[in-house]
C-alpha cells in the first residue's frame, strides 16, 4: 500500500528536516502516529501526500511513485486518491456542510451518481447532516472536524491521512468519527495513517508507531 | 482542471458575499455608466434641438443674441423685454415672400410658458387638439400635453398667469384663462406651454385690459373730476381679472396695435429663394435680426460638443482610475484569501483550477457591473427624453 525508501526532506530555509530510511503501511492497515509535537508528524503527512515533494528518496502509494510525479500530477493524485484531514480542518467558510463534503468531487473528477448519498451518510454517522445546508463559518470547531472527516471520506480514498482529527471532539465523538474511519477504510482496504496523541484511541488501530522509531 | 467546479466554487464565492460583491460591481458599473449616460443625454439633446431647429426655417426678433432669440422661437425661453414691435412682421409678411408667425413669450402661468401666437403656428407645427377646442376667443387658452398631465388640468377649467415679480405693486394683474382644450403630446417643448391668442398675451402683459364702463350712469360715483376733459376713475373702478361673456366688450386696448410687442416670430419662406432674400434684406437691419435657427444650434452644439469630450474624457479618466482601484482590490482581496487558496491546494485542487475560479469571479463582478453600466445607459436613454432637453433650455 504505502512503501517508504531513504526518504529525505529540508526544509526550504535549510533547516534539518526529516529522514525515513524504511517505512512500509500494508493494504487495509490502519497505523497510529505518535511522536512529540514538533517532531515531524505533520511534515511526513504532507511528505506522503505530496504536498511536499523530498530533497531524496522515493514514496510509492498503491502502485504510484508520488515522489516521482510532478506538481500538477501530484495535486490531482491527491484530489482523487487521498483523503487528507488538516489540523486546522481546512473549510471553506463561504460553503454549506454539503458543499465542503462535494468539494473533491466537485474539483476532482466530479460527482458521480450516489455519491452525494454517501456524503449524507457519513455526515448521519458523524452527526452533523442537520447542518446539511449551514454554512461551515457557523459550525462550531467540534463541528467543522467532524465535517473535514467525512470530506477526507467522501470520495473513497484508498490511502487517509488524518492529522490529530479529534483533538477538537469530546470522548464518544472522539472514539465515534475514529471508529467511522477505521471502518470506511476496512470495508475497502484503503490504508489509514492518523496522527494522535490520544492513548486511548490507540488500541483501536493495527499498528501503533512512534515516529522516533522510524527516523534516523 | 475542472473548469464547471472552478466556476460553481466561484459563483458561490460571489453570492455568499453579496453586499461586497454587490458594492464592488456598483461601483465598477456607475463609473463606466456616466460616460455612456453623458454620451446618451447630449446626443439625444442634440437630437432633439437639432429636430426642431430643422424644423423652423427662419426666425427674427430683436437684435441681440441670435443664441436667445433662437431658444425664444423654439424653445419659449422668455424673451423678457427683447421684443419687436408687431408691424416689422407685418412687413415681412407684406413682403410676399413669407408668412409670419407672431410669438410673445414672456409670462407663464404655473411655470409653464404663455405662448401667445395665431392660428397658423398649430397648423405649422402640426399640433392637433386632442381634448376640447381651439382657441376661440380673448381668454381662452389651450394647454400642451404635458402641462395637462403634470397639473391635472383638463378642458372647463382655468389656469392664472403668474406675476412677473411678486411684490411689484405696479405690476400686471393675474389672468384667469379659460382652458378650452389639449393637444395632443408632441415629444416637443409645445408639450409644456400654455398658447394663448396674441390679443390675450398682450391681456396678459396689461397693454389691454378691461374694467367697468364708466360711460354707464350706474358708474359715475366711480369718474373723479379731470381738467383735460378726459374720464379719470377712482380706485373703486373694478378690473376685470377674467374675460367672461358679459364683461368681454369691457376689455380694450389702447395705443397701435402695431407698436404691441412680440418676441419672436417664425418666418416660412415661400421657396429657397424668397429665403435668400430674405435673409440679405435684413441682414444689416438695426430694427430685426433674422436667423436660420440650425445654423445658429451647429455653433451652439459645437461648443457643447466640446464640453461633453472634456467632460467625457474625464470620465473616462475616473473610470480608469476606478478599474485600477477594483484591480487593487481584486489583488488585495486574492491575497487576504491566501491561506484559502493554499487549502484548496492542499486538498488538490490543481493551480489551472485555483486560477479560473479566481477570474471567475473577476468575470461575475464583471458582469453585475456591466448590468449596472447598461442599466444606468437606458435610464439615461428614458431621462434623455424629458428631463434633459428641457433642463438645457432652461
Amino acid at each position: 500500500m504505502l512503501t517508504i525508501r531513504d526518504l529525505d526532506f529540508s526544509y526550504p530555509n535549510g533547516e534539518s528536516g526529516l529522514a525515513v530510511p524504511q517505512w512500509d503501511v500494508a493494504n487495509g492497515e490502519a497505523v497510529a502516529l505518535v511522536g512529540p509535537s514538533g517532531a515531524g508528524k505533520t511534515t511526513l503527512l504532507k511528505l506522503i501526500c505530496g504536498i511536499h515533494q523530498p530533497s531524496g528518496g522515493t514514496i510509492e502509494c498503491v502502485g504510484v511513485t508520488v515522489t516521482a510525479l510532478s506538481d500538477p500530477e501530484r495535486r490531482a493524485w491527491r484530489l482523487r486518491k487521498v483523503g487528507v484531514v488538516f489540523q486546522d480542518f481546512a473549510l471553506m467558510d463561504y460553503l454549506t456542510v454539503r458543499e465542503n463534503l462535494l468539494l473533491p468531487l466537485r474539483l476532482g473528477a466530479g460527482a458521480r451518481a450516489g455519491e452525494e448519498g454517501h456524503a449524507r451518510t457519513l455526515a448521519d454517522q458523524l452527526e452533523v447532516s442537520r447542518y446539511w445546508n449551514k454554512l461551515a463559518s457557523e459550525l462550531s470547531q467540534g463541528e467543522r472536524q467532524r465535517v473535514a472527516i467525512a470530506r477526507a471520506l467522501v470520495h473513497r480514498p484508498v490511502l487517509v491521512l488524518a492529522d490529530e482529527p479529534t483533538a477538537s471532539l469530546d470522548a464518544t465523538r472522539k472514539s465515534q468519527a475514529v471508529r467511522l474511519m477505521l471502518e470506511e477504510c476496512r470495508s475497502r482496504q484503503a490504508g489509514l495513517v492518523m496522527v494522535t496523541h490520544d492513548p486511548e484511541l490507540l488500541p483501536l488501530f493495527d499498528r501503533v508507531v512512534s515516529l522516533e522509531d522510524i527516523v534516523s | 482542471m475542472n473548469p464547471l467546479g472552478a466556476i460553481d466554487l466561484a459563483w458561490r464565492y460571489v453570492s455568499r458575499h453579496r453586499a461586497q460583491s454587490f458594492l464592488l460591481a456598483g461601483a465598477l458599473g456607475i463609473v463606466a455608466a456616466l460616460p455612456m449616460m453623458v454620451r446618451v443625454l447630449v446626443s439625444a439633446a442634440q437630437e432633439q434641438l437639432r429636430a426642431r431647429a430643422v424644423a423652423t426655417p427662419l426666425v427674427v426678433g430683436q437684435p441681440g443674441s441670435a443664441t436667445d432669440l433662437m431658444l425664444t422661437a423654439l424653445h419659449f425661453r422668455s424673451g423678457g423685454d427683447k421684443s419687436i414691435p408687431l408691424r416689422l412682421c407685418d412687413e415681412v409678411s407684406d413682403s410676399g415672400l413669407a408668412e409670419v408667425i407672431p410669438l410673445h413669450v414672456r409670462f407663464n402661468a404655473q411655470g409653464a410658458p404663455i405662448i401667445g401666437t395665431e392660428l397658423e403656428y398649430f397648423e405649422f407645427r402640426g399640433l392637433t387638439i386632442a381634448q376640447g377646442r381651439m382657441l376661440t376667443r380673448l381668454g381662452d387658452c389651450v394647454l400642451g400635453a404635458g402641462v395637462a398631465r403634470k397639473k391635472g388640468l383638463q378642458p372647463g377649467g382655468a389656469i392664472f398667469s403668474s406675476p412677473e415679480q411678486v411684490f411689484d405693486l405696479a405690476g400686471v394683474y393675474p389672468l384667469k384663462m379659460r382652458i378650452v382644450g389639449v393637444l395632443a403630446p408632441s415629444g416637443t417643448p409645445d408639450d409644456d406651454a400654455v398658447f394663448v391668442d396674441l390679443k390675450t398675451s398682450w391681456l396678459v402683459q396689461g397693454i389691454a385690459h378691461g374694467h367697468d364702463d364708466l360711460a354707464k350712469p350706474e358708474q359715475s360715483a366711480n369718474v373723479l373730476p379731470s381738467a383735460d376733459g378726459g374720464v379719470v376713475g377712482s380706485a373703486a373702478v373694478r378690473m376685470f381679472s377674467e374675460v367672461t361673456d358679459k364683461n368681454e366688450d369691457g376689455f380694450h386696448f389702447h395705443g397701435d396695435e402695431g407698436e404691441f410687442p412680440v418676441h419672436a416670430a417664425i418666418v416660412i419662406p415661400s421657396d429657397r429663394k424668397a429665403e435668400a432674400i430674405l435673409v440679405g434684406r435684413y441682414q444689416k437691419s438695426k430694427e430685426l435680426q433674422i436667423l436660420r435657427p440650425v445654423d445658429v444650434l451647429e455653433v451652439l452644439l459645437g461648443a457643447l460638443f466640446q464640453i461633453e469630450k472634456l467632460v467625457v474624457g474625464a470620465l473616462a479618466l475616473v473610470a480608469l482610475a476606478a478599474g485600477l482601484v477594483v484591480a487593487l482590490v481584486f489583488a488585495l482581496s486574492f491575497r487576504l484569501r491566501q491561506r484559502e487558496f493554499a487549502t484548496l491546494a492542499e486538498i488538490g485542487v490543481g493551480r489551472g483550477t485555483l486560477w479560473l475560479a479566481k477570474m471567475a469571479e473577476v468575470v461575475f463582478i464583471g458582469a453585475g457591473a456591466a448590468i449596472i453600466a447598461f442599466s444606468g445607459r437606458e435610464i439615461a436613454v428614458v431621462m434623455a427624453r424629458s428631463i434633459l432637453v428641457k433642463g438645457f433650455i432652461g
